[in-house]
């Protein structure tokens, strides 16, 4: 998704222009209108209207309403339950996407195209085998079952299993953002600068994260967005105990399920300005990632 | 060997790839060999037995005919919808390129919520389209949508920067030979992007197969008709049927590799046809 992120920037970048001032790539209008319109009505009806209608049924009851939904006590203890899972996930996700991609684009080593294909593997599990994995793991049938409860640990059921079942979830985000990118950058740069005498994490710092930060930053709101709107992983392992286990997908679930609708749209709203924050930040970092490149191409 | 030392000479090799491979044991590896040993327990007979089961063979109708039909409209839409951002200037071009993504950033369960809100009987499209004699929540056409949703983004974003990188010659060249511009469409550039294309709907295929979050509230869930294999998982957990839950999650883990097998082999031939053309 990554490169065909930043290459899709290059659409903005080129612009129609070159397509539409040329006889042989020129559409004809009528073509260029139905194609347009089709496309477009396609983006309203299955985008546009699903976006608008969490927004509208949010508000449907009015404001009051609306906050009461988001100050009523369990649904403060989901918001933070989500953001502490982000905020456990995403740092370890950040870490270790950092260390992979260090290892895969700085060194040569035989198997690197399968561990490349093995980090990418979470993402094409489904979200509800990616939550059962931990109960045949951690659950009280599990491998560690008998020991965990002998020694009174919960996993299953409880908060560790969701931030577990979160961190499979979100596990290859930053480091799929970071492989493509420091694999074009190579290694000159940091070797020439150990030559000049800088230390290992001074290369690093001075180096290395000035060159991968808006990739970086790319990969960890991505990761953010997803490890607190994940549903069906989180909601295998957690133990659905309001006020305790309850993340905001899934206190939007139960209150849907108890005809409670528009609180449970007011919950969801928030989850979806998350999600359009995230559209701005990414848009915004493709924007400013693919400026050095445009200075170079002008000379 | 010399090659190899001279890469080495920046630090960090061992820490960072022992790191790697421990993190991805630990958390991932493990883990999914857990559903194979667990499944490998099981004889044959009683593995065969749950999985071919009246109610699970349903499921997997549903799941992977609803995610085909959705991959492929999602195929064609999708194409015209980034043939649109790429050829065509238009009014708010920028916000419908960014809110292309908005199915990867949603949360599932909003998206959910949403799409059943809109084709209820009383919603916006619902109840114009009930009197019609359609009904969409609640039935395995709410599936469909919901899977269209979630796939949409993926064949935009693979086909977008091929068709971006597209040479304005190939097409000037066939228009010079006398070509006319379905002609050049239909010799020159769908064959170019015809990799690209069955990339995104492959990608788009495997998320739907997989999909839970958003389909669950729109499916209506009746067994045997709107029923997903994800929820059927779901429903033996529930029952404390881990022997069955497992099961079933080893048949769609196999397809999923299977998936990416292909797609992988799909993505190769894309970056080798683009490499040809430009």
């Amino acid at each position: 998704m990554s490169a065909a992120a930043t290459k899709a920037l290059g659409s903005a970048r080129n612009g129609s222009a070159r397509f539409e001032t040329k006889a042989a790539t020129r559409d004809p209008p009528w073509i260029k209108f139905a194609v347009l319109g089709v496309s477009l009505a396609f983006f309203v009806l299955f985008l546009l209207m699903p976006l608008t209608a969490v927004f509208v049924e949010a508000f449907r009851r009015g404001w009051g309403v609306y906050l009461a939904a988001l100050v009523e006590p369990d649904a403060l203890s989901a918001i933070q339950l989500t953001l502490l899972i982000a905020v456990l996930a995403v740092p370890l996700n950040l870490v270790f996407g950092v260390a992979a991609a260090w290892a895969i684009t700085k060194f040569d080593f035989r198997g690197k195209q399968l561990l490349i294909s093995l980090i990418d593997l979470p993402f094409s599990v489904s979200p509800v085998i990616s939550g059962l994995v931990f109960v045949l793991v951690f659950g009280a049938q599990g491998w560690l079952g008998p020991w965990l409860s002998e020694h009174g640990i919960k996993i299953i059921f409880a908060v560790p299993g969701m931030v577990l079942a979160t961190v499979f979830v979100t596990f290859p985000f930053v480091a799929r953002e970071l492989i493509p990118l420091m694999q074009a950058q190579g290694r000159d740069e940091e070797e020439a600068a150990l030559v000049l005498g800088a230390s290992g994490w001074q290369m690093f710092r001075t180096v290395t994260l000035p060159n991968i930060k808006w990739a970086l930053l790319y990969g960890v709101i991505l990761c953010n967005a997803r490890a607190m709107g994940e549903f069906g992983a989180v909601s295998v392992v957690s133990g659905h105990i309001r006020g305790q286990t309850n993340t905001m997908p899934l206190h939007v679930e139960i209150l849907y399920n108890e005809y409670q609708f528009a609180a449970a749209f007011a919950v969801a709203s928030l989850l979806a300005m998350l999600a359009l924050v995230t559209l701005v930040v990414k848009t915004y970092v493709e924007w400013r990632s693919a400026e050095p490149s445009r200075e170079g191409e002008t000379p | 060997m010399a090659n190899a030392r001279t890469h080495r000479v920046l630090p960090g090799f061992g820490v960072s790839l022992g790191f790697t491979l421990a993190y991805l044991s630990l958390i991932v590896l493990i883990p999914l060999a857990a559903v194979f040993i667990r499944t490998a327990s099981l004889s044959f007979e009683a593995f065969w037995t749950i999985v071919t089961s009246p109610r699970v063979l349903a499921s997997y109708r549903l799941s992977f005919g609803a995610s085909l039909l959705a991959a492929a409209i999602n195929t064609v839409f999708g194409f015209m919808l980034a043939w649109s951002l790429v050829r065509y200037s238009f009014p708010g071009k920028r916000i419908v390129d960014a809110l292309v993504d908005l199915p990867f950033a949603l949360p599932t369960a909003v998206a959910g919520i949403a799409l059943t809100a809109l084709y209820a009987r009383n919603g916006w499209l619902g109840q114009y389209l009930e009197p019609l004699g359609v009904k969409v929540a609640f039935t395995p056409v709410g599936v469909l949508v919901a899977l269209i949703f979630i796939g949409l983004p993926f064949v935009v974003r693979t086909v977008q920067p091929v068709l971006d990188d597209l040479d304005t010659e190939l097409e000037e060249a066939a228009a010079s030979l006398g070509a006319r511009r379905w002609q050049t469409m239909c010799r020159v550039v769908l064959p170019t992007l015809l990799p690209a294309l069955l990339t995104g709907f492959a990608l788009a295929f495997a998320r739907a197969v997989g999909e839970y979050g958003s389909v669950i509230f729109i499916a209506g869930n009746l067994p045997m008709v709107s029923e997903i294999t994800p929820l059927i998982i779901i429903t033996k957990l529930e029952q404390y049927d881990y022997v069955g839950a497992t099961a079933v999650a080893a048949v769609m883990l196999v397809v999923s590799f299977a998936l990416l097998l292909v797609i992988n082999g799909l993505q190769s031939w894309t970056d080798r046809r683009a490499a040809k053309v430009s």
